[in-house]
C-alpha cells in the first residue's frame, strides 16, 4: 500500500482517527449502516414472498410440503448454536483470551459449514425430483411427499376417489379445500384417470393438468431457491470473513483495545442468522 | 466558539502553496490504483465519469441528430432503441449517480471536515473499483448485443422477448449500485463520527447535509434495486417466473420494485446538487446563507418523502385509484421542500455583493433550470394531466430540466468551484464564463421545445414523427449542437488550466467552509491538526488578499499556527 496509514504502536489504528475508541464507534455505525442494507436487500424477497402468498395461498401450503422440516429444523439448531459461539467469540476477544478466541471462532466456522452440508443435501434431493427453479422445473412422481416416510405433511396423489377419503384421514391437507385452483386440479386429475390412465403420475407432471395450475408451483420454487440461495451466500461470505478472522486471531491481532473487527463479523453473523429463522417458518412451516 | 486572536503586528498567513501535495507526493501506477487517498480516489472518479458522460453525450448527439428530420436518416428503429436506452443507461447509472457524491464528494466531503479521510478509506476504494467493474459491464453490453429495452428494464420485454445483453447490463448496474451503497455507507459514518471540534449538527456546512440526505437514500433504496436487478436475472436465466405474467408472475412488481428505487435515486442524483448550489450561493453572494435550518432540513425531508412517491411513475400502469390518489398528493409535499430551498437561495442573493464568477454562472443557471424542471413536475403529478402527458416528450424534457438543467449545472458549478482546490490551478475565468452562458443556452434550446411537442402529442421513444413536430426537433437538436459546443469549450478551458493555468491560492473565492484552510492542492494528510469549525458561511472571517491573490482569514480570525 502507498499509504502509511497506521499509527507506530498501535499497528491497527488508522491514521485518521483520534484514537482506538473512535475508530472503533466508527466501524460500529459503519457494520449497523451495512446492516440495514442487508435487510432492504433482503426485503424485496420477502416483499415478492408476501405478495404471492397473497395471490396464491394454495400453492405455498403445497409446495411447501416438499420441503424437509426436520433439515430445516436442524439447520435452525445449527445457526442458532453459530450465534451463541460467535457472541462467544466477542466476549473472549474484549477479554484478550485467545484460545477462547480461537476455538469459539472455529466453531461457528464448522456450524456454517455444517449448515451449508445440510443445504446441499436437502438441494440436491431437491434436484434429483426436478424440483428446480425456473423453467427446467419437471417434478418428479412423489416430489411433494412420500408415503412410506409417513411424514404428516405427505399429501399423495390419488384417484379422487381415494382423495376423499385421504382427506378424512389427513384433515390437515390443506391443499384439498375446495378452491378453484385446486377444483380444477382435481377435475383435470379425473380427466388424466379417464382418458389415459395415469394413476401413477403426479398431478404436476400430468400432461393434462394444465399450464396455469402447473406454473404456480414453479414459482414457490423460483422464491424458495432465491431466498435459500441468497441466504447460502451470506453464509458463504460469513465463512469467508470469519476465516480470516481466525488466522488474524491466530496471529494474535485482537486485544481488549482492538477488537472491532470481531464485533462487526459477530452482528454480520447475528443478521445472517436472524434472516434463516424469519425463512424458516416462512417456507417450510406453512402447514 | 474558541478563537485565538493574534496581535495585528505579527500577522500568520496561511501557506498557500505546498511542495509536496496528494498529487506529486507519490508516484507510479500503483500509487494511484491502490491510493487510499479521498482525494486521489476522487480524482480517479472525475476521470471516470467524465468519460462516461462524454460516451452518454455521443449517445445523446446521435439521437437528436436521427431526429432532426422525418424519416430515418442514419440509423434503423432497433438501432435507435438501442441508442436511447444506452444513452440513459450510461447516463443516469455511470455519471449522474455518482457524479457529484463520489467525485467532488469524495475529494471535498473529509476536507470540509477538516478530517484526514473518509471513515473507511478502503471500503471507499472498493466503491470505486465496483464502479469500474460496472463500466466495464457496460462496455460489454455494448459490444456484445447491446441493450434495447430502455434504462428501466420492464419486465417481460427484458427477461422474455429481448435478445439483446440484458444481464451483462443488469449485472453491471448491480455493481454499481453496491458502489453508490458503499459510498453513501462511508459519507454518513464519517459526517457522524469525523467532524472537527466545534461543528455541530447546526454547523455542519450545507454541502454535508446534502450529502447526509444522499447517503440515507443510498443506504435504503439502493439496495432494494440490487435484489430488483437480481431477480431480473433470475428471471432472464432461470426463468423463475416472478415477473412474468407467462408463468404466473406479475410484471407491475418489477416497476414497484424498480421505482421504489429509482424514484430515491431521482433525488440521490438532484440533492448533491442541491447541496453543491447552497455552498457556490453562499460564496458568491457573499453573504451568510438564508435560512440555514431550513435549507438543511429540507434536505432530510426531501431524503424522506422520496420513498413515499414511488407509484407516481405508475399512475396508469393498473394502480388503483386510491393508490394513485394518495402518491399523487405525497409528490406535491415534495415541492415544498424544493421550493424552500430555491427561496432561501434567491434571499440569500438579495442584497448580496453577487459575483458573477464561473460556477456561481452555473448555479444561477441551476436555480432557473431547476425552478422549471419542478414545475413541470407538478404538471406530471395532477393525475388528469398526467394520462395525457404521460410517455410523452412532455415527460422527457421535465427530467431533463430536473437532471441536465439541474444535476449537470450544480456538477459542472461545484467542478469550477472546486477546481482550484483539487488540481491547485486557476482556469480561465473569460472562457470558462463563455462555456457556461452557451451551454445555458443550448440546453435550453435543446429542451423547452419538447415541452412544448410533448403537450401537442409527441411520444417518447419513437424512432420517427409527422412533419408536424419537425419544427421542434429541428430547434432541439441545434440545442444540443450548441450545448455540446458549450461543454467542448468548458473540456478546453479546464484541461488547459492543467498545463498553463495559474497556482491556485488556498481560498480564492472568499468561502468560509474549511476545505478553503488547507493549501491548494491540499497535501496528503489534509490537515496537521484537525482544525476548529466555527459558523461555516461567516464571511467576513476572510477578508482579500493581494499578494496571494486569494482570500485569507481576515485579522483577529488567524489561527496561530497552520
Amino acid at each position: 500500500m502507498s499509504d502509511a496509514h497506521g499509527h507506530g504502536d498501535k499497528p491497527f489504528l488508522a491514521h485518521h482517527f483520534e484514537d482506538e475508541d473512535h475508530q472503533f464507534d466508527s466501524g460500529k455505525l459503519g457494520i449497523w449502516a451495512f446492516l440495514v442494507t442487508e435487510i432492504l436487500f433482503f426485503s424485496g424477497l420477502f416483499c415478492a414472498y408476501v405478495i404471492y402468498r397473497a395471490m396464491h395461498p394454495e400453492v405455498f401450503t403445497f409446495a411447501s410440503n416438499a420441503l424437509d422440516t426436520q433439515m430445516g429444523a436442524i439447520n435452525t439448531g445449527v445457526l442458532i448454536f453459530s450465534s451463541l459461539t460467535a457472541a462467544w467469540a466477542v466476549r473472549n476477544a474484549q477479554l484478550g483470551q485467545k484460545t477462547g478466541l480461537i476455538v469459539n471462532l472455529s466453531i461457528t466456522i464448522l456450524c456454517a459449514f455444517g449448515f451449508m452440508g445440510i443445504k446441499y443435501l436437502e438441494y440436491s434431493h431437491k434436484f434429483h425430483l426436478g424440483l428446480f427453479p425456473g423453467d427446467k422445473y419437471e417434478a418428479k412422481e412423489g416430489a411433494y411427499g412420500d408415503e412410506s416416510k409417513g411424514n404428516a405433511n405427505t399429501v399423495a396423489f390419488t384417484s379422487p376417489e381415494e382423495e376423499e377419503s385421504a382427506e378424512e384421514t389427513e384433515p390437515g391437507v390443506a391443499f384439498s379445500r375446495g378452491d378453484t385452483a385446486e377444483a380444477e386440479l382435481a377435475e383435470q386429475e379425473a380427466h388424466g384417470d379417464d382418458g389415459h390412465g395415469h394413476e401413477e403420475l403426479a398431478p404436476w407432471n400430468d400432461p393434462n393438468v394444465p399450464e396455469a395450475t402447473k406454473r404456480k408451483l414453479k414459482i414457490f420454487f423460483g422464491i424458495y431457491f432465491c431466498m435459500t440461495g441468497l441466504h447460502g451466500i451470506h453464509v458463504l461470505i460469513g465463512i469467508l470473513v470469519l476465516g480470516w478472522l481466525l488466522t488474524r486471531a491466530i496471529r494474535g491481532h485482537f486485544t481488549p483495545t482492538y477488537y472491532g473487527p470481531i464485533d462487526f463479523a459477530a452482528l454480520y453473523w447475528h443478521l445472517v442468522d436472524l434472516i434463516w429463522i424469519y425463512l424458516f417458518p416462512l417456507l417450510y412451516l406453512i402447514n | 466558539m474558541t478563537q485565538v486572536d493574534i496581535p495585528v503586528e505579527s500577522p500568520v498567513r496561511p501557506v498557500q502553496h505546498l511542495d509536496k501535495n496528494f498529487i506529486n507526493h507519490s508516484k507510479g501506477f500503483l500509487s494511484w490504483a491502490l491510493t487510499l487517498d479521498h482525494k486521489r480516489i476522487g480524482l480517479m472518479y472525475l476521470v471516470g465519469i467524465s468519460l462516461s458522460f462524454f460516451l452518454g453525450g455521443l449517445f445523446a448527439l446521435a439521437i437528436r441528430l436521427e431526429l432532426f428530420s422525418p424519416g430515418m436518416q442514419f440509423m434503423d428503429a432497433a438501432t435507435y432503441n438501442q441508442v436511447f436506452t444506452l444513452h440513459g443507461a450510461v447516463m443516469v447509472f455511470l455519471f449522474i449517480i455518482p457524479g457529484i457524491p463520489a467525485a467532488l464528494g469524495n475529494v471535498v466531503l473529509p476536507l470540509m471536515l477538516g478530517a484526514k479521510d473518509v471513515a473507511f478509506p478502503r471500503l471507499n476504494l472498493c466503491s470505486y473499483y465496483l464502479w469500474l467493474s460496472g463500466a466495464a459491464f457496460f462496455i460489454w453490453t455494448l459490444f456484445s448485443n447491446g441493450l434495447d429495452t430502455g434504462w428501466t428494464f420492464y419486465t417481460p420485454y427484458s427477461t422474455s422477448y429481448t435478445d439483446t445483453s440484458v444481464i451483462q447490463a443488469t449485472a453491471g448496474v448491480f455493481m454499481l449500485g453496491f458502489s453508490s451503497i458503499f459510498t453513501g455507507l462511508n459519507f454518513l459514518v464519517t459526517i457522524h463520527k469525523m467532524r472537527p471540534p466545534g461543528m455541530t449538527w447546526h454547523k455542519l456546512p450545507l454541502f454535508l447535509w446534502g450529502m447526509y440526505g444522499t447517503a440515507i437514500m443510498q443506504l435504503l433504496a439502493t439496495p432494494v434495486l440490487g435484489i430488483t436487478l437480481l431477480l431480473l436475472i433470475m428471471e432472464t436465466t432461470l426463468g423463475i417466473g416472478i415477473f412474468d405474467p407467462q408463468k404466473g408472475g406479475d410484471p407491475v412488481l418489477y416497476q414497484h420494485f424498480f421505482w421504489f428505487y429509482s424514484h430515491p435515486a431521482v433525488y440521490i442524483m438532484i440533492l448533491p446538487a442541491m447541496a453543491v448550489v447552497s455552498e457556490i450561493i453562499a460564496a458568491f453572494s457573499r453573504k451568510h446563507i438564508f435560512g440555514y435550518r431550513m435549507i438543511a432540513y429540507s434536505s432530510v425531508s426531501i431524503a424522506l418523502l422520496s420513498f413515499l412517491v414511488w407509484g407516481h411513475h405508475m399512475f396508469v400502469s393498473s394502480e388503483s385509484t386510491l393508490a394513485t390518489l394518495i402518491f399523487s398528493a405525497i409528490t406535491f409535499t415534495i415541492a415544498i421542500p424544493s421550493a424552500i430551498k430555491v427561496f432561501n437561495w434567491l434571499a440569500t442573493l438579495y442584497k448580496g455583493s453577487v459575483q458573477l464568477d464561473t460556477p456561481m454562472l452555473y448555479a444561477l443557471g441551476f436555480m432557473w433550470l431547476f425552478t422549471i424542471g419542478g414545475l413541470t413536475g407538478l404538471f406530471l403529478a395532477v393525475l388528469s394531466t398526467d394520462v395525457v402527458l404521460h410517455d410523452t416528450y412532455f415527460v422527457v424534457a421535465h427530467f431533463h430540466y430536473v437532471m441536465v438543467g439541474g444535476t449537470l449545472f450544480a456538477f459542472l458549478g461545484g467542478l469550477h468551484y472546486w477546481w482550484p482546490k483539487m488540481t491547485g490551478k486557476m482556469y480561465s475565468e473569460t472562457s470558462g464564463r463563455i462555456a457556461a452562458v452557451t451551454a445555458f443556452i443550448g440546453f435550453n434550446l435543446a429542451f423547452f421545445p419538447q415541452f412544448i411537442m410533448g403537450s401537442r402529442g409527441m411520444p417518447r421513444r419513437y424512432a420517427d414523427y409527422t412533419a408536424d413536430f419537425e419544427l421542434y426537433h429541428r430547434l432541439s437538436t441545434t440545442g444540443t449542437l450548441i450545448l455540446g459546443v458549450g461543454l467542448a469549450l468548458l473540456a478546453y478551458t479546464l484541461l488547459r488550466s492543467l498545463f498553463g493555468g495559474k497556482k491556485a491560492p488556498a481560498n480564492p473565492w472568499g468561502s468560509a467552509t474549511i476545505e478553503w484552510e488547507c493549501p491548494s492542492p491540499p497535501p496528503h494528510h489534509n490537515f496537521d491538526h484537525p482544525p476548529l469549525a466555527t459558523d461555516p458561511y461567516d464571511m467576513e472571517r476572510v477578508e482579500w488578499d493581494e499578494e496571494v491573490q486569494g482570500y485569507v482569514p481576515a485579522v483577529g480570525h488567524r489561527p496561530t499556527a497552520h
